[in-house]
């Protein structure tokens, strides 16, 4: 019956079906290529790691370590050796200098997935003498070629070529920090791994079979503890990309979750105008003995028909379109993804797409439910008798908890709940936007405006307005848009360095104490200020309140702490002053100058003092450590351990390309330690800036200059891909936005048209006929547009204050413009559907419609 | 003569071929005269009463109203001419159903551009006057969902001679109305025209109704077969 009674009508629920049909792309189209991700990535799992174990350290492998290495060593398992540090690299015959990650290996890593070069055996060919390998990157920003001597720290290299692919590298990362591979025998020329530079020891080591590997960390695990050596296995190395691979797709996801819950929006405005055409046939079925139960299950057989057509078709394109995924992230997967059909993500995408149509059909068909029989007999009687509370209300139970199962089940983690709520603020302030403009309409109406305006007004609140339909599909859809602009907007607004002139664009790291005058005699030279001059000392945690780490970390109460926070090298500075970027946030700032009066009174030199030093804690940080004002914290000082006591914490913005740092000591008990300094500059003129950087690097090669105008690019370029890849699934839902939107208006066609030829018969131009179209469908679209845009202004707003911690502007005039594009095609969409009546005789279109 | 036809003729194409529906009209109507136009289904009546007001080209010929050649007009040109002259009432009533039933009686007036420069007062006042003559004062503000169909129909003649039309055309105005209620709303119909002094075109296949008619003109396949005055009724 269901089948016999939807012949009629289909062509208009074919866009009732096209609504959903973009969503269930979007998810099938997500869901596929997490699959083939998570597939890939455990196929691969060895090459991304190149071995099957591998140890790290931030320091040197001590004696003890080594010890291990080489007794595994010499029972036959192949072990290599890479040493990792960021370096300024000098192209001699250029003159080009950029700040490269330097790769020093021994041994025969990788032992799984291939090393891609041009020339192709230049890999193998790398330990043969003072040889270097390079991201092409490299070739291009320092203007080099193969051939070409490469100048790193006070050793010299012959450039034999350019490294292609590196197992488990992803393209991103070169443009980050692109590198150079030498050989380790000649790591020791270059005269930078002194004490307190920043590296990173590896050891990879080849185990079969992999059963092996555990043992192997059992037997040696203690050590590598004591002597803080990580370690990943393969196993490890898999669940870990899988998860942030998992994140990154299901964030993707979400936005193709909108796509789907506009859908929802354009079955439910699509089904309400069925259900209103409908009424009268149901009523009949009634008249003939039907009960309430068969009627309303006849049109939702119906609506979940014609939703399974929809997600089919959807289905077929989400799969085309995974096509397009791993293209679009290539640059961020350390794999190759193979393109494959998921089944299972079909089945699902299926069903979530009949779902959908189903829930969202609910409340409009509760209509038909409730018809009354009467209405096929007496054609005056308005058959849509109201819908019960009770039902009304299961209905949006049923919705609501629809989205957030949806949520939940696609979102990364914990974001289901807030994006659900998101969803549900966004489409409730939509819809509130919307019938305040229909109240405030009908109040404050235009009654000295002119016709067209009052008719065209009018049509926004009259019965069977689209009002809210259109609202809520072209709201959703710049919403989306003017958040994903906003974000985007703010983040690289951060990173603009030429429009604000005190901001540093070039910082030199790791100046040493008898280089900084050297240093500042260059900057001088060439008439270059310095902004910003920080010591820096490294240092340990030793002790907390008198627990050393070692016993905090064991202690009951260690879960407490976070070990990352008590492990980790520190970068320590000190200074009397706050800096632009912090804020005090609790306790007091040092008071240098009675500090140092007290120190005389007492007899000591200033600086120096039996009581512990005062410093200053990130408020983050001090959480993680659960430590607060008036804890002490004794720092290993390379060697020289350092009593001191927290006196203040600080609120820092760390979004800035500025030295920031967790902890600042009071001046005075660091002054002795050994440290280096971090000179923050502002070179206008790029080719200034690239003659610094070589002068530096040719007299202290130890210096590492960053060009921040350099990093701005290509963080520019990273945001640039990633957002590539959420606009791609953002496209879902604002095609998805565009067809609810024809749909909602193209459902009142028929009612239009018969207005406008009636009109026209009683005697309305052209002009009038088109006039109030406009003002119906500008006034509409403007109202969405500005909604959606100023939803989006707020959205963007807390992200950055909330998530990215980062300050707030509005980019007032792109949103202005958003706003009014979504007015204009609003406009567009209604003209055209109205178009058929302009210019025609009023009998033609009749004649055209009753066929 | 308010109304002459000449030489009119109308052809459709049906299935790929042309389709006379209408052929070699020639028709006169006095001012204030009331025609009855009648003939079976498929006559033409309603293709007729479309050229007549103006509401569609003929293929040849043509059509003056009040002295104007409808052919030398644009098509604005003739909804403007309409929105002045001529009123209409439908068989299928053809009330905006987003409209109430006093916005409704409203539109001819608005379309004239009657409610700027302090007309709105009037206009309404006129609106409200013709729905209380038409017995509906205690309708003005419901939509045409809630009134009946001799309601609806009642609306629709307010809405006729809103405009204060020298010409009526009416498409069955009965045909979807029982036979007391279509006898009210003619009555209504005829006695408003009266008053209003306009020339009225009726289309019917109503004998009873026709009758009430000065002059009957009977079409058969598209032609003219009969135009024969009559002794009205009332």
């Amino acid at each position: 019956m269901a089948r016999r009674e939807g012949r009629g009508g289909r062509r208009r629920l074919a866009l009732y079906m096209s609504s959903i049909t973009l969503g269930v792309a979007a998810v099938v189209a997500i869901n596929s290529f997490r699959k083939n991700v998570t597939a890939a990535i455990s196929g691969q799992a060895r090459e991304v790691l190149g071995a099957d174990l591998e140890l790290s350290s931030r320091r040197a492998f001590d004696s003890i370590i080594q010890g291990v290495l080489d007794s595994t060593a010499r029972s036959g398992v192949p072990v290599s050796r890479v040493t990792s540090f960021a370096s300024m690299a000098l192209a001699t015959r250029s003159g080009g200098t950029r700040l490269v990650e330097v790769r020093a290996i021994e041994g025969g890593y990788p032992y799984y997935g291939a090393i891609e070069t041009e020339p192709a055996e230049a890999w193998a060919d790398l330990a043969s003498g003072r040889n270097a390998l390079v991201d092409p990157a490299v070739l291009i920003q320092l203007n080099a070629a193969v051939g070409d001597t490469l100048a790193v720290g006070d050793a010299r290299f012959v450039i034999r070529g350019a490294v292609l692919k590196y197992p488990g590298d992803i393209a991103i990362r070169t443009a980050i920090g692109p590198r150079v591979y030498i050989p380790d025998a000649y790591l020791g020329d270059t005269q930078l791994l002194r004490t307190g530079s920043l590296a990173r020891y590896f050891a990879y080591l080849k185990i079969e079979p992999p059963a092996e590997v555990q043992r192997f960390l059992n037997r040696h695990n203690q050590t590598f503890r004591q002597h803080n050596v990580g370690y990943d296995t393969v196993a490890e190395r898999e669940s870990e990309l899988t998860n942030s691979l998992d994140i990154l797709a299901r964030f993707l996801g979400l936005v193709g979750l909108v796509a789907l819950l506009l859908g929802g929006v354009g079955v439910a405005s699509a089904v309400n105008v069925f259900a209103r055409e409908k009424l009268e046939i149901a009523a009949i079925l009634r008249c003939l003995g039907a009960t309430q139960g068969t009627v309303f299950s006849i049109y939702l057989l119906q609506a979940g028909a014609m939703g399974l057509l929809g997600a089919a078709a959807g289905v077929v394109i989400g799969v085309l379109a995974q096509w397009q995924l791993p293209r679009l992230l290539a640059d961020l997967l350390p794999i190759a993804v193979p393109v494959g059909v998921d089944y299972s993500s079909i089945v699902v995408g299926l069903g979530i797409g009949v779902w959908v149509a189903v829930v969202f059909a609910l409340l409009p068909l509760l209509s038909i439910r409730d018809v009354s029989p009467l209405a096929a007999i007496r054609r005056d009687f308005d058959p849509a008798a109201p819908v019960p509370w009770s039902q009304r209300i299961t209905a949006y139970v049923a919705i609501a908890g629809s989205i957030l199962a949806l949520s939940l089940w696609q979102a990364p983690r914990m974001t289901g709940i807030p994006f659900a709520g998101g969803v549900a603020a966004t489409t409730l302030l939509l819809w509130i936007s919307a019938s305040l403009l229909t109240r405030g309409l009908r109040r404050f109406f235009p009654r000295r405006a002119r016709y067209e305006v009052r008719q065209g007004v009018a049509n926004l609140f009259r019965p069977h307005n689209q009002t809210t339909a259109v609202t809520l599909a072209v709201g959703f859809g710049i919403f989306l848009i003017a958040t994903l602009y906003v974000v985007q907007r703010n983040l690289l607004d951060q990173l603009e360095l030429d429009a604000q002139p005190d901001r540093p664009n070039l910082v030199l790291f790791d100046i040493q104490r008898d280089q900084i005058d050297g240093a500042r005699a260059v900057l001088r030279e060439r008439g270059i200020q310095r902004l910003q001059e920080t010591p820096i000392v490294t240092a340990r945690i030793a002790a907390i309140n008198g627990q050393t780490v070692q016993q905090l970390l064991t202690a009951p109460d260690g879960y407490r702490r976070a070990r990352w926070a008590l492990r980790r090298e520190y970068r320590n500075t000190y200074r009397d002053t706050l800096v632009a970027t912090e804020e005090l946030v609790a306790g007091a700032w040092w008071d240098t100058q009675s500090a140092a009066a007290a120190a005389e009174a007492a007899g000591r030199p200033a600086g120096t003092s039996a009581a512990p030093a005062a410093i200053s804690v990130e408020q983050d940080l001090a959480q993680e450590l659960a430590i607060s004002i008036g804890d002490r914290i004794t720092w290993d000082v390379q060697g020289i351990q350092i009593e001191t006591q927290i006196a203040s914490l600080r609120r820092v913005t760390w979004a800035r390309f500025e030295p920031n740092f967790f902890v600042v000591f009071a001046p005075g008990v660091l002054n002795a330690a050994p440290h280096s300094f971090v000179v923050l500059t502002r070179v206008s003129d790029r080719t200034v800036r690239a003659e610094v950087q070589r002068d530096l690097v040719l007299r202290y090669p130890n210096i590492a200059a960053v060009d921040l105008t350099l990093l701005q690019e290509t963080l520019d370029s990273v945001l640039g891909s990633v957002s590539l890849s959420i606009r791609f699934m953002a496209l879902f839902s604002i095609v998805s936005g565009l067809l609810v939107l024809i749909g909602a208006i193209a459902t009142t066609r028929f009612q239009r048209m018969r207005e406008s030829v009636l009109l026209k018969t009683l005697g309305a131009s052209q002009r009038q006929i088109i006039g109030i179209t406009l003002t119906e469908y500008s006034a509409l679209g403007a109202l969405a547009g500005l909604t959606g845009v100023l939803l989006a202004g707020v959205a963007g707003w807390a992200l950055m204050r909330f998530f990215f911690e980062v300050p707030f502007r509005l980019p007032s005039i792109p949103l202005g413009a958003l706003a009014v594009g979504a007015a204009l095609i609003t406009m567009v969409v209604g003209l055209a559907n109205s178009w058929s009546v302009f210019g025609r005789t009023p009998l033609a279109v009749l004649r055209e419609m009753g066929e | 003569m308010m109304i002459v036809a000449q030489g009119l003729e109308q052809t459709f194409s049906s299935a790929g071929r042309p389709l006379t529906v209408l052929r070699d009209i020639d028709l006169g109507v006095e001012p204030q005269g009331f025609v009855a136009i009648v003939g079976p289904s498929g006559s033409g009546k309603t293709t007729l009463l479309g050229l007549l007001a103006g509401l569609d080209r003929p293929s040849a010929g043509s059509v003056t109203l009040d002295g104007r050649n409808l052919n030398h007009l644009t098509e604005d040109q003739r909804a403007r001419f309409r929105a002045e002259n001529v009123g209409f009432v439908f068989q299928a009533f053809q009330l905006i159903p987003t409209l109430t039933a006093l916005e409704n009686v409203l539109v001819p007036i608005e379309l004239r551009g009657a409610m700027r420069d302090g007309g709105a007062a009037r206009a309404e006042q006129r609106a409200i006057r013709l729905l209380e003559r038409v017995g509906l004062a205690d309708r003005i503000h419901h939509y045409p969902a809630q009134l009946s169909g001799g309601e609806q129909q009642r609306v629709a003649i307010a809405r006729a001679f809103a405009g204060d039309p020298k010409i009526l055309f009416a498409d069955e105005p009965t045909g979807n109305l029982d036979a007391d209620t279509g006898r009210a709303v003619i009555d209504l119909l005829v006695e408003l025209n009266r008053e209003a002094r306009a020339t009225l075109v009726l289309v019917t296949h109503d004998p009873e109704l026709a009758r009430r008619a000065r002059r009957v003109i009977r079409l058969s396949g598209g032609r003219i077969v009969s135009d024969t005055p009559t002794s009205p009724v009332s």
